[in-house]
């Protein structure tokens, strides 16, 4: 087979991009719109080619998946150590193929309904073409130069996306935190690679999972509280993952970064862009596993778990619905992460990494759908808050209906992709880390509470009186919410097991009937007391938060975390060593330099009497030298 | 006439010519025309050192040499190499970009025009020189101008900033002659003449104690021009006070050369004095690159982020040079080259924000993307170029610095690097800290609400700048072959 045409995944956004971004302010709106559309529709149907190419009717080597993989040289460091450009085609970054892409073109479908009218539609439809090309990039990568590249570029669509807004100051403020925050994990990032660039001679991932890298990994010793310097960059990698992927304590950013249209919050911070962290611990799987005897791992194991309980409790206390959702994401992307610092190599012992991805794969689905009817409720009432909605279900058949699809999905109702993909999760986190396993299981019950307490005040509860009539949203909105519900299904029953595993062997999957009903009973447990608080306005919520007093005081502040940030940023770093620097050099630096200035100034005054013009002086001074210079002479001898 | 000389000969023609021109219409014509001329020209050696680079493996190319002045052996020796090649196209774009800035000056533009462009001849000069003594004596040809163009130019306090500004770059010139000396009397080791040409010295090697003696002369003489902490405070004041097309050529010229001097004359000539001080010059180094970065946050004027920023991104190359691999050098001079462009660019968009807004204060502009939105679309590219954002030139010097400073597995040589690496997240925070304030949120001020549109040779300029800062950000690899192949002799004078 020969998939070197996906060049074209990442290029026909890009040229997009450019087009529309040459001709901003020249085209009409509903154009630019359907050349984002067209644009988008053709790298889907390419990338489900790809897809059912590759997993079909692509033959299988020594009962292993291929990988593709056609680069063009970029940019040579030395003689050896190269940075290609290209695309890498294997069961995950075909797998994100499909996922970008059908993300990404529901929004630019939808996109033409929600940002209707808007003054910068263009530059709007410009973003997202950029931010698809970047993506795909990313996602493609052959090497982790390639995919540091292109996570950057992701950065800064992201910060113009949340920015885009920019009139408002919350918007300005979160696009520059989002950027900061991530780039600041991007340091580990950078350093992780230029480290296993010097070390393993090469950023190639062929090379680099395969068993001559691992076997030139293997070969440091520890130096540093039982990892090797290879141990020790995968764990700044993960840094920059972590970052990317909103991880406890690199997570501030996600909340914030809902300033941003809902559409943009639907594709990058909830499908694509966040999980591309989990993507690229998945794609240095091999390295993260034998390296160090998976202590890197460990530690993505563990980032996992704790930023998914936090989330999930910070989400319980939330009432703006896109924040919600937000810490929603965090806990979804804290799963994947957890499922893949359990996950082993070989065979079924790759359960955790089969189902980081499975989950990675429906989480995008139906997130997304969340987010886009989120977007839908919000353009029916003009605000982001609970309190302002409640009984809309009446107004707006297709979107509750669609909305419930996905929260019962996220929630693990059986039947629902997020079932299949959970429970393999379960499964791996119980025969591998029972702690885990713990935290897991809870947080399962907690998603299904706050998504039905989301579900249940927005559609149901109290009859609030509308100014507007709320309507249902156009066609071109609610068609992508229909399509992406069926996706919130349909992919439970792919045979991910056979598909993507570490090994790319495959093996066959079956539901641990006892595993699939622990997880239905805390589910519905979930779901239950939502229904039983949220349904129908009662006091019980005031009452349970009430009794919690300080604690839910802490978590609805997202246990002040930000402050934490904002004291760190502003008290310490801008006032005392930014002030401190800029004082200095003003002061001591230019201080002296002022000083040696006028100090010849000064001193020129002081001996310009010197030249006296008297011939005595200098007669004197003449014989005053010679003598000194006997004096020299004499001495020196 | 060889193509090299012309580029020194068609300033001076131009500025003959511009002694006949009666108004501002007329005199910026003709440096239009000879700014054209001279990228003409530039571009032309580029293609012509591509051709004769494939048939002759000589360190430099193009070579000519006449006697000047027979009893001390100074010769007029001129020869280029992928660095000067690269070097002197960005001069060209860099003053071509200056005159459609300077469009607009009306206080006595025949005078403003020839000063630019004598200054524009001294930074060629230096450039094709490949005797010590003609590149000193067009290296103060570049740098004298400099006083008067602020002095009579500038605004705010300009004399103090230009009385400074020429001080210490002579009180560093006076420190770089005393290393060009020393090298002249230590250059016949070997027996035979006393010689100023770099590539006769680059033959024999000085003795050892001779130059771990003019190494820091040499070095500090050069490097003063190239803000390196803690003589860089020349810097700020002077940018901000200069005229934008003084900034420009400046920040985007004038401050390579120090980069270029060190490398050529101090690391090429001085090999062994280089390696013994280079742990020193190394940690001066790198806090001007953090230190910079750091006082760019606080400042608020938009010269100044400019001009700490500079310092910041400038000590990566005095890095890169000390780190001492191919891959590091490589970046020094593409991140030479990017910074030229790039703080080119910032500059020129600076001075069209204040001839609107008349104000240079950060703090007091808010929503110009509003209303000024091609201006302010391009000043977020070159705040994202000068973040290192991939695509744009400063990405790719960067990682080369990066990547040739992990080259060392020293736990010394490690720090440095990180602390290197690290300021990617301060220059972050204070490029966006001013797009932020300046460019996005409301309109702070009515009077900002309607501001004259962007003209055309304003665009003019800015996209002669904006083209190789993308195009070296997208494709990098003809241009870091054809500096990568000019390294080796540097590399084996190390060896």
């Amino acid at each position: 087979m020969n998939f070197s045409y996906t060049f074209l995944v990442p290029l026909i956004p890009f040229a997009v991009f450019i087009f529309l971004g040459f001709f901003y302010n020249r085209i009409k709106e509903n154009i630019s719109g359907w050349i984002g559309v067209a644009g988008l529709t053709s790298v889907a149907v390419l990338s489900y080619y790809t897809a059912i190419q590759y997993f079909y009717h692509t033959p299988k080597l020594d009962g292993k998946f291929q990988t593709f993989v056609y680069s063009v040289n970029w940019m040579n460091f030395t003689d050896t150590l190269k940075v290609d450009m290209g695309v890498l085609i294997d069961p995950i970054s075909v797998m994100m193929l499909v996922v970008v892409s059908t993300i990404s073109l529901m929004v630019h479908i939808y996109s033409m309904g929600y940002m209707h009218g808007d003054r910068g539609f263009t530059k709007f439809y410009a973003f997202l073409s950029l931010f698809t090309f970047s993506m795909m990039g990313l996602v493609l990568a052959t090497n982790l130069f390639q995919i540091y590249i292109f996570w950057e570029l992701v950065g800064v669509s992201s910060f113009l996306l949340i920015g885009y807004y920019y009139e408002k100051p919350s918007a300005v403020a979160a696009a520059k935190k989002a950027f900061i925050v991530t780039r600041f994990a991007d340091f580990g990032f950078l350093v992780g690679i230029l480290l296993v660039g010097y070390y393993l001679g090469s950023f190639d991932f062929q090379y680099l999972n395969g068993p001559e890298g691992i076997a030139a990994a293997q070969k440091f010793g520890s130096i540093f509280m039982g990892f090797s310097v290879i141990g020790l960059a995968l764990v700044l990698m993960f840094m920059g993952g972590a970052g990317k992927s909103a991880m406890f304590p690199l997570h501030i950013w996600l909340p914030d970064a809902m300033e941003g249209p809902t559409p943009v919050s639907a594709l990058i911070h909830a499908a694509t862009m966040v999980v591309a962290g989990v993507y690229l611990v998945a794609r240095m799987f091999p390295m993260f596993n034998f390296v160090d005897h998976g202590s890197a791992l460990h530690i993505v194991a563990w980032v996992g778990a704790i930023s998914t309980l936090i989330a999930a409790i910070i989400a319980l206390t939330q009432f703006d619905i896109k924040r919600v959702l937000a810490f929603s994401t965090m806990s979804q992307i804290g799963y994947m992460m957890l499922a893949l610092g359990v996950s082993g190599y070989d065979g079924h012992e790759g359960v955790g990494y089969m189902a980081s991805m499975w989950h990675l794969f429906t989480h995008a689905m139906f997130k997304g759908l969340l987010f886009l009817g989120a977007g839908s409720v919000i353009h029916a009432v003009h605000s982001n808050l609970m309190q302002d909605m409640g009984g809309l279900h009446k107004y707006m058949k297709i979107t509750s209906i669609t909305f419930l699809i996905a929260a019962l999905s996220i929630a693990g109702f059986p039947g629902f992709s997020g079932f299949f993909s959970k429970d393999e999760i379960l499964i791996a986190t119980f025969h591998h880390n029972r702690p885990i396993f713990y935290i897991t299981l809870f947080v399962a019950g907690l998603t299904a509470f706050y998504m039905f307490r989301l579900y249940f005040s927005i559609f149901w509860n109290k009859k609030t009186h509308y100014h507007h009539t709320p309507h249902e949203s156009p066609l071109t909105m609610t068609i992508p919410l229909v399509f992406l519900a069926i996706m919130s299904i349909v992919p439970g029953y792919f045979p991910f097991t056979e598909w993507v595993t570490p090994d790319k062997v495959g093996f066959h999957g079956h539901i641990d009937p006892m595993m699939a009903s622990i997880a239905t009973t805390v589910g519905v447990l979930g779901i239950g007391l939502a229904y039983f608080f949220y349904f129908k306005p009662t006091d019980y919520p005031a009452k349970i938060s009430a009794a919690f007093g300080t604690f839910y005081v802490w978590t609805k502040n997202k246990f002040y975390i930000d402050e934490l940030y904002l004291f760190v940023t502003r008290n310490i770093i801008f006032k005392y060593i930014s002030g401190s620097f800029a004082w200095f050099d003003k002061k001591v630096v230019d201080g002296t330099m002022n000083l040696i200035g006028n100090s010849t100034v000064v001193g020129s005054e002081a001996i310009k009497g010197v030249q006296s013009g008297k011939v005595q002086d200098y007669a004197f001074a003449f014989v005053g030298g010679v003598i000194i210079l006997v004096i020299v002479v004499i001495y020196m001898l | 006439m060889d193509i090299l000389t012309l580029l020194v000969v068609v300033p001076v023609l131009t500025v003959i010519a511009l002694l006949f021109t009666k108004d501002l219409k007329q005199s910026r014509f003709i440096t239009m025309i000879g700014s054209i001329v001279q990228l003409g020209m530039a571009i032309n050696l580029l293609f012509a050192y591509f051709r004769e680079r494939a048939v002759n493996a000589s360190i430099m190319l193009f070579t000519r040499d006449l006697t000047w002045f027979e009893s001390l052996n100074i010769h007029y020796s001129i020869g280029v190499d992928g660095i000067s090649v690269a070097l002197i196209i960005l001069t060209s774009v860099v003053v071509l970009a200056g005159v459609f800035i300077s469009w607009k000056i009306d206080d006595l533009p025949k005078e403003f025009f020839v000063t630019l462009v004598i200054l524009s001849a001294g930074v060629y000069g230096v450039f094709i020189s490949v005797d010590l003594f003609t590149l000193f004596v067009f290296y103060e040809i570049a740098v004298i101008p400099m006083y008067l163009l602020i002095g009579i130019w500038g605004s705010g306090p300009r004399e103090y900033a230009a009385m400074k500004l020429t001080l210490m770059l002579m009180g560093a010139s006076a420190l770089l002659l005393i290393g060009i000396l020393g090298i002249y009397f230590n250059s016949n080791a070997d027996g035979g003449a006393l010689t100023f040409n770099i590539l006769e010295i680059g033959k024999v090697n000085i003795p050892i104690e001779a130059q771990k003696l003019f190494f820091p002369f040499t070095f500090i003489g050069f490097a003063v021009i190239g803000a390196f902490f803690p003589f860089h405070t020349w810097s700020p004041d002077g940018h901000a006070s200069a005229p934008t097309a003084v900034s420009m050529l400046h920040a985007g010229v004038l401050m390579k050369l120090g980069g270029y001097g060190v490398f050529r004359v101090a690391m090429f000539l001085l090999p062994e004095g280089a390696k013994h001080w280079s742990n020193f010059f190394l940690v001066l180094a790198v806090i001007g690159v953090v230190y910079g970065a750091f006082a760019a946050i606080k400042q608020t004027d938009l010269k100044y982020i400019n001009a700490y920023s500079s310092v910041s991104h400038l000590g990566m190359v005095l890095v890169a040079l000390l780190m001492m691999n191919k891959t590091a050098w490589n970046g020094a001079i593409l991140q030479s080259l990017s910074h030229g462009f790039m703080t080119a660019l910032f500059f020129a968009l600076i001075g069209m924000i204040y001839g609107r807004t008349h104000t240079r204060d950060a703090t007091k502009m808010g929503g110009l993307l509003k209303t000024l939105p091609f201006i302010s679309m391009i000043y977020v590219i070159a705040g994202l170029a000068s973040l290192g954002l991939p695509g744009m030139s400063g990405f790719v010097a960067e990682m080369n610095i990066f990547a040739g400073a992990f080259q060392h597995p020293d736990l010394f040589h490690r720090i440095i690097s990180i602390l290197t690496v690290s300021a990617i997240v301060v220059t972050a925070v204070y490029i966006l800290r001013v797009v932020g304030m300046m460019l996005m949120g409301p309109i702070t001020d009515s009077h900002f609400e309607h501001l004259p549109k962007d003209t055309w040779y304003e665009r003019a300029g800015i996209y002669l700048l904006m083209i190789p800062i993308v195009g070296i950000g997208m494709l990098p690899l003809w241009l870091s072959n054809m500096i990568m192949s000019s390294l080796d002799p540097f590399i084996q004078r190390l060896l």
